[in-house]
């Protein structure tokens, strides 16, 4: 009955209440999951040693997979923005102020939001498919049965390496992206490169820079657990590693981008 | 034969899926017992709470003795050091050298320097029949070298009980032939107890002492393997004649 409730053709509106209240069921039971397994990550990193090297690997691994599409991102969004700015601040004869909203655009928002929605897609997809795959080949449970905890083994590291490399990434992506505005606007605006610099300088204070700090450690956690609860929660075999994957990329992006709204009030605030 | 291992009433649920209810066996020590059954009947299900990885719905799961419910987590810890398995893909893991595979259960479970990890990783992959594959990435591996390198990680610390999930399942005949030969001899030189969860029926007969057929969410059949074969129940019969028919729905 429940399965017909699904199929659009057998439309009623009990079914479509039905298919609602299921939805929101396994909305509800994903959130819990993914807060149960946070929980005993942060438990994890006191409660068992850490292995410092598979750290260091996992970090590792994020620079080589992030780093020059962070960069590449970064520098062409510093270019676009400035070039849009110059176009738009030009009818107004405020050509000489795009340093200053460059500056404050990259590095309270653009800089945190597209790093760590490139590390969303790039880390996240990884690490839901490395362990999506330790799963089906029933690696996880090797690991349970030789007396090791898979959250201790496989999710802290990540989750570390995660919220530690979000901010270095991000604070690389501010630099590039300001030197790409700087890029377009000494072109468009006659600008010389210290004079853009010194209105960042000016106007950038260091909560700014702060601001899109805190913001790419909480995107650098919630990217990684989602990950990790989509990985170790695969099911189906090779078809359930791709939708894993997919849903992994999927929920960190929406996650950030709502995150990202409540997190600049939240900082704003204090 | 003392039990080693006991289940005493024990179900498991999920959802609305009862797997088990009120299961009853109890395994001797040094003895092997194979457990044969359909598909999803609940053979995979019976080795993780024999490992301690899903807890009972009700009922008691007993090791030497001591029921894993009332156990701290670091008991559980302690007594799976006592149980080696072989799963049914090996579940080697990709990142680790076939050495670093066989030493990860003895880096969990004891503080030994690296000698002596060395020293035992070698043995038990000769006793395995692969000496020298240490270096080797389990990607390199046929599927029959992969199963041994498990079992000889099965079996690094030494422990009282092996579990062989489907140990012969997509091996050729050959490989099938060496890996029932090395259960037997494992039992022979180790003498541990074998719980093995296998489809083929040949490979069962030449390790087990005993049989205990799974159907109806109950151990439906346990008996020695000539009371297997001379077996009238027509639910025993149909699946050592091949048929995966076992009455409940398969």
């Amino acid at each position: 009955m429940d399965n017909l409730a699904l199929t659009p053709s057998i439309f009623s509106p009990r079914n479509f209440f039905v298919s609602i209240g299921q939805r929101f069921l396994n909305f509800v039971t994903h959130i819990g999951g993914v807060t149960n397994l946070a929980g005993r990550a942060f438990q994890g990193i006191f409660k068992y040693r850490l292995d410092p090297e598979e750290l260091v690997r996992q970090f590792a691994v994020i620079g080589n997979r992030s780093l020059m599409i962070v960069v590449l991102i970064a520098l062409f969004t510093g270019m676009v923005i400035a070039l849009q700015l110059c176009i738009g601040l030009g009818r107004y004869g405020l050509k000489l102020n795009v340093g200053q909203i460059v500056g404050l655009a990259i590095f309270r928002e653009l800089g945190p939001v597209l790093t760590c929605l490139m590390v969303a897609a790039r880390v996240g997809s990884g690490i839901a498919a490395e362990l999506g795959s330790m799963v089906v080949t029933e690696q996880v449970l090797a690991i349970e049965a030789m007396g090791a905890n898979p959250v201790a083994k496989l999710v802290v590291p990540r989750m570390l390496a995660t919220i530690i490399a979000c901010p270095i990434l991000t604070v690389i992506a501010d630099v590039v992206g300001s030197f790409g505005g700087m890029i377009i606007t000494v072109r468009e605006a006659a600008v010389t490169p210290s004079f853009f610099i010194d209105q960042i300088r000016r106007t950038v204070l260091v909560e700014d820079f702060m601001s899109g700090v805190y913001k790419a450690v909480f995107f650098g956690f919630a990217i990684s657990i989602i990950a990790c609860y989509e990985g170790l929660n695969t099911i189906g075999g090779t078809e359930g590693v791709g939708r894993s994957t997919t849903r992994a990329v999927v929920f960190s992006s929406i996650v950030i981008f709502i995150s990202d709204f409540f997190l600049t009030k939240l900082i704003v605030f204090f | 034969m003392a039990p080693i291992i006991e289940f005493k009433k024990v179900s498991k649920v999920f959802g609305s899926n009862k797997v088990l209810v009120d299961a009853d066996l109890s395994i001797g020590d040094g003895e092997t017992i194979t457990i044969i059954g359909g598909s999803g009947k609940g053979k995979t299900v019976f080795l993780k709470l024999l490992l301690g990885v899903l807890r009972p719905d009700g009922g008691k799961v007993m090791f030497k003795g001591r029921s894993l419910g009332d156990m701290e987590e670091k008991d559980v810890v302690r007594m799976r050091s006592r149980i080696g398995m072989l799963f049914q893909g090996a579940a080697l893991f990709d990142s680790l050298s076939v050495a670093e595979n066989v030493a990860y259960p003895l880096r969990q479970h004891f503080d030994y320097g690296e000698e002596k990890i060395s020293q035992i990783v070698q043995a038990k992959l000769g006793l395995v029949g692969l000496p020298g594959v240490g270096e080797m990435m389990p990607a390199d591996l046929s599927g029959g070298m992969k199963k041994r390198v498990g079992l000889a990680r099965a079996i690094a610390t030494d422990p009282d009980v092996i579990l062989y999930d489907e140990p012969t399942t997509g091996l050729d005949p050959a490989n099938t032939r060496r890996i029932c030969n090395l259960i037997l001899e494992l039992q022979k030189k180790l003498h541990v107890t074998s719980v093995v969860v296998t489809h083929d029926m040949e490979s069962a007969f030449r390790v087990t002492d005993r049989i205990a057929l799974i159907s109806d969410k109950r151990f439906s059949f346990v008996g020695t393997k000539e009371e297997a074969r001379q077996s009238k129940d027509p639910l025993v019969r149909n699946f050592i004649a091949g048929e995966m028919e076992t009455g409940d729905g398969v």
